[in-house]
């Protein structure tokens, strides 16, 4: 069992904790957990509850849609500092993704549940927790548009 | 070099014997081609042939082979029209007709010192891997030497053993990404931008070269700039529909410069108004 302190360390070793109040940071990881999955384990999968948010320390994931009939598509890998998961914070709260270990992953999972009561209660850690997701998510919107581009689409020069 | 082939005239033709073909994606082939009659083919990394197909036109081409080794003319070409198409139906022991090499080079030497990323994104990967050939050659001569490419997917990327290898060696950092893949695939997928954040560079000695589809250069620079990189320390390749290779017609003409003549590498704050203009 990983002791609190410790996952304070692992927490402010992480880009998500950068800048962050050590105080918030201590109100975090009481609601956070240390985990390890092994390549090919599924972190989450689509249409399931989404009750946590991952913090990726290392190893890689895959996030992955599933088509009937065809083989699953990863969309996107998260690696070592990544954030991974924000359907917690968006109702109907479900994942919209498949999220495969590609590789061994370790990495500090928060219980939604716990956090969201402590944002809803602290609004300084709900800004914080929320100023660091909103670039997640704008970069990740920003990724699909340049996808749609197809970016390396033919072109005249060899 | 073979002084004897120099091009006196720019506008002269010279038949070049096909030696090799190499099928590289189901669209793009790499060709070797030697100089009817013999003697080597001298260039610079990032210029580019006018190369004639007979009976069916010009297409300008990139050199993708070793500045080093000028006995081989080495282009990679897709096949997008009817040029290259005719090109691609060639077989090996035909011929096709040369003239360059054209226009202004990637700065591999003037940047010796430095870091050096270097930042491909598809087919893009060919007019650099002269760059990347010299560059390794004089490994020494930099501080850090990062390539990142982008690829629709595994089975689109250019020259994977040589992505392989440059990745075996310990002293370059390589960084592979594809936009979507299947399962089999161990690597990165995402944008090529995405791989800029971590490659571990020093931006404020760091000089960036790079090549692929314009938008994803755009998108490229912008990641690189955000990344603490100086626009005077970004090089890109511009492709326009160069004709004459000499900046007499004007078709490849790109605001004040023609791409020909003065590209198609250029360092991008001298064309970063031209990037923004839509209609050029």
């Amino acid at each position: 069992m990983v002791q609190v302190d410790n996952l304070g360390r692992i927490l402010e070793e992480h880009p998500f904790a950068q800048g962050l109040d050590p105080a918030l940071k201590d109100v975090m990881i009481g609601c956070a957990a240390n985990e390890r999955f092994e390549a090919g384990q599924f972190l989450f999968r689509e249409g399931g509850e989404a009750k946590k948010f991952y913090l990726v320390r290392s190893g890689v994931v895959a996030v992955e849609v599933h088509a009937p009939g065809r083989q699953a598509l990863t969309v996107e890998t998260i690696d070592d500092g990544g954030v991974l998961g924000w359907s917690w914070l968006v109702a109907p709260y479900k994942w919209t993704f498949d999220a495969r270990a590609q590789t061994l992953v370790r990495a500090l999972s928060f219980d939604a549940t716990c956090l969201m009561r402590k944002m809803e209660s602290d609004p300084v850690l709900g800004y914080q927790v929320m100023k660091r997701f909103v670039p997640v998510m704008a970069h990740r919107l920003h990724a699909a548009r340049m996808q749609m581009f197809d970016l390396y689409g033919p072109a005249k020069k060899g | 070099m073979s002084a004897a082939l120099q091009q006196a005239d720019p506008m002269d033709v010279r038949p070049f014997r096909i030696e090799k073909i190499r099928k590289e994606l189901s669209d793009v082939f790499t060709m070797e081609l030697v100089p009817e009659g013999g003697g080597s083919f001298a260039f610079k990394p990032g210029q580019f042939n006018m190369i004639y197909s007979f009976g069916a036109g010009e297409v300008p081409i990139s050199i993708s082979g070793d500045p080093a080794d000028p006995s081989k003319l080495i282009h990679t070409i897709r096949r997008v029209g009817a040029a290259t198409e005719a090109i691609g139906n060639l077989s090996e022991g035909m011929a096709v007709g040369i003239r360059g090499p054209f226009g202004n080079p990637w700065p591999v030497e003037e940047v010796f010192g430095s870091d050096l990323v270097i930042l491909a994104g598809g087919l893009g990967l060919a007019p650099l891997r002269p760059a990347i050939y010299m560059a390794l050659a004089h490994r020494q001569r930099f501080g850090k030497v990062v390539l990142l490419y982008g690829s629709r997917s595994p089975s689109e990327i250019l020259f994977p053993k040589e992505l392989e290898k440059w990745r075996g060696r310990f002293d370059t950092k390589v960084r592979v990404t594809v936009d979507r893949a299947e399962p089999g695939w161990s690597g990165h997928v995402g944008v090529v931008t995405k791989l800029v954040k971590g490659a571990g560079f020093d931006p404020l000695h760091t000089v960036a070269f790079v090549c692929g589809p314009e938008i994803m250069m755009r998108y490229g620079i912008q990641a690189l700039e955000d990344s603490g990189i100086d626009r005077t320390g970004i090089y890109v390749s511009m492709e326009r529909n160069m004709k004459c290779g000499i900046g007499l017609c004007g078709h490849c003409q790109w605001g004040a410069p023609f791409v020909c003549k003065d590209g198609p590498v250029f360092r991008f704050d001298e064309v970063a108004d031209a990037f923004k203009v839509r209609e050029l």
